[in-house]
C-alpha cells in the first residue's frame, strides 16, 4: 500500500466499502420483498405461508442482519449527506463515522429483544 | 486569524492613471468556454448531477419511512409474529399507509437501482458486460415497481 494516502484503508474507505456493501444487500432485498408481498394478489393462503417462513429463528436471525445493514446504510448515508451539505462536513467526517457506529451499536442492542426475543422462545421456550 | 485583519494586501495600488473610465469602458473579454450562440449544443445535460442529488434527497426521506416500516413490522406490537394477510388488510385500509408504501416502493427502488448503475460502472469494464448488466438491472427495476404499485392499487381484502 503507498505510503502516505489519507483515504486507503482508512476510515473513511472501509465506511464507503460498508456503505456500497449494504446498499447492494438491501436492494436484493427489496427486489425478494416486493415478490412475497404481492402474494397478497394471489392469496391469504399463499402469503400467510410464505411470512410464517419469516417468522422462523433462522429467518430471525436473518431479519437481525438486515436491520443491522440498513441502520448502518442509513446512519451513514445521513454523514454523507453531511459530508457534501455541511461546510464543516469534511472537517468533521471521522467523528461523525464514530458517532454513527456507536448509535448503531445502541440500536442493534435496542433491537435484539424485539427482533430476536420470538425465535428465542421459540427455541427454549418461554 | 488576526493577519486577515489588515488592510495589508498582495496587490499594491494600480501605477498611473487607469486606460479606462465609465464613458471609456475595458473591452470586454469573452471566457474561453463560455457558450454562445455560435457555439455547439451541450450533447451533456445534468443528469449526473440530478442523479447525485436525488441519492442525497430520496436518503433523507428513506430514512423516516424506512425506519418507521421497520418498526411498525418488527419491533411494535409482536414484532413479526402479528404479520399476516389480516395484518397487511388493515393497513392498506388506509390511504396513508397505502400512500406511504407507494412512496417508500418507489424512493427505494429507484435509489438503489442508480446506486447499483454506479456499481456496475465502477467494476463492469467491458462494454457488452455494462450493457448486459444494465439491462437486467432496468428490466428487473421496472418490473418490481410496477409489480409493486399494481399490488398495493389493486388490493382487494376480500379476495376470499
Ligand atoms: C434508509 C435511508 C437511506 C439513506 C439515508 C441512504 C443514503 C445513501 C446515499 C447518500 C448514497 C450515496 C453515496 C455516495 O454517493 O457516495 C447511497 C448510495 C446507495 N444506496 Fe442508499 N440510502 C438509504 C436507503 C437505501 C435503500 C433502501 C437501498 C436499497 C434499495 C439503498 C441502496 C443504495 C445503493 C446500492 C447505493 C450505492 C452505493 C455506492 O455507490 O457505493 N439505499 N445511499
Amino acid at each position: 500500500m503507498p505510503a502516505g494516502t489519507l483515504y486507503r484503508g482508512r476510515e473513511g474507505m472501509w465506511s464507503w466499502v460498508a456503505h456500497r456493501v449494504t446498499g447492494v444487500l438491501i436492494f436484493f432485498f427489496l427486489f425478494v420483498h416486493v415478490l412475497d408481498t404481492a402474494l397478497v394478489r394471489v392469496s391469504p393462503e399463499a402469503y400467510d405461508t410464505v411470512v410464517a417462513t419469516y417468522k422462523t429463528p433462522i429467518v430471525a436471525l436473518l431479519e437481525y442482519g438486515l436491520v443491522a445493514a440498513i441502520l448502518f446504510h442509513a446512519l451513514n448515508g445521513l454523514r454523507v449527506i453531511a459530508v457534501d451539505f455541511w461546510v464543516k462536513g469534511a472537517r468533521y467526517q471521522k467523528q461523525m463515522l464514530w458517532t454513527v457506529v456507536a448509535l448503531w451499536v445502541v440500536l442493534m442492542i435496542g433491537a435484539i429483544y424485539p427482533v430476536l426475543g420470538h425465535a428465542a422462545r421459540e427455541l427454549f421456550g418461554s | 486569524m488576526s493577519t486577515t485583519e489588515t488592510t495589508a494586501s498582495g496587490i499594491g495600488p494600480v501605477e498611473g492613471a487607469s486606460l479606462y473610465s465609465v464613458d471609456n469602458p475595458a473591452p470586454v473579454i469573452e471566457p474561453p468556454r463560455k457558450r454562445t450562440k455560435k457555439t455547439p449544443k451541450s450533447t451533456r445535460g445534468n443528469f449526473e448531477l440530478a442523479a447525485w442529488l436525488f441519492m442525497r434527497l430520496s436518503g433523507v426521506v428513506l430514512v423516516v419511512l424506512v425506519i418507521g416500516h421497520l418498526l411498525i413490522q418488527l419491533v411494535l406490537d409482536g414484532g413479526v409474529s402479528k404479520i399476516g394477510f389480516a395484518f397487511v388488510a388493515g393497513r392498506w385500509a388506509s390511504p396513508f399507509w397505502q400512500v406511504w408504501d407507494l412512496l417508500m416502493l418507489w424512493l427505494a427502488m429507484l435509489h438503489g437501482a442508480n446506486g447499483l448503475r454506479t456499481v456496475i460502472n465502477d467494476y463492469a469494464e467491458r462494454p457488452n458486460t455494462r450493457l448486459w448488466l444494465k439491462g437486467l438491472l432496468y428490466t428487473a427495476t421496472v418490473f418490481t415497481i410496477l409489480l409493486g404499485t399494481l399490488v398495493i392499487f389493486t388490493f382487494d381484502p376480500n379476495i376470499r
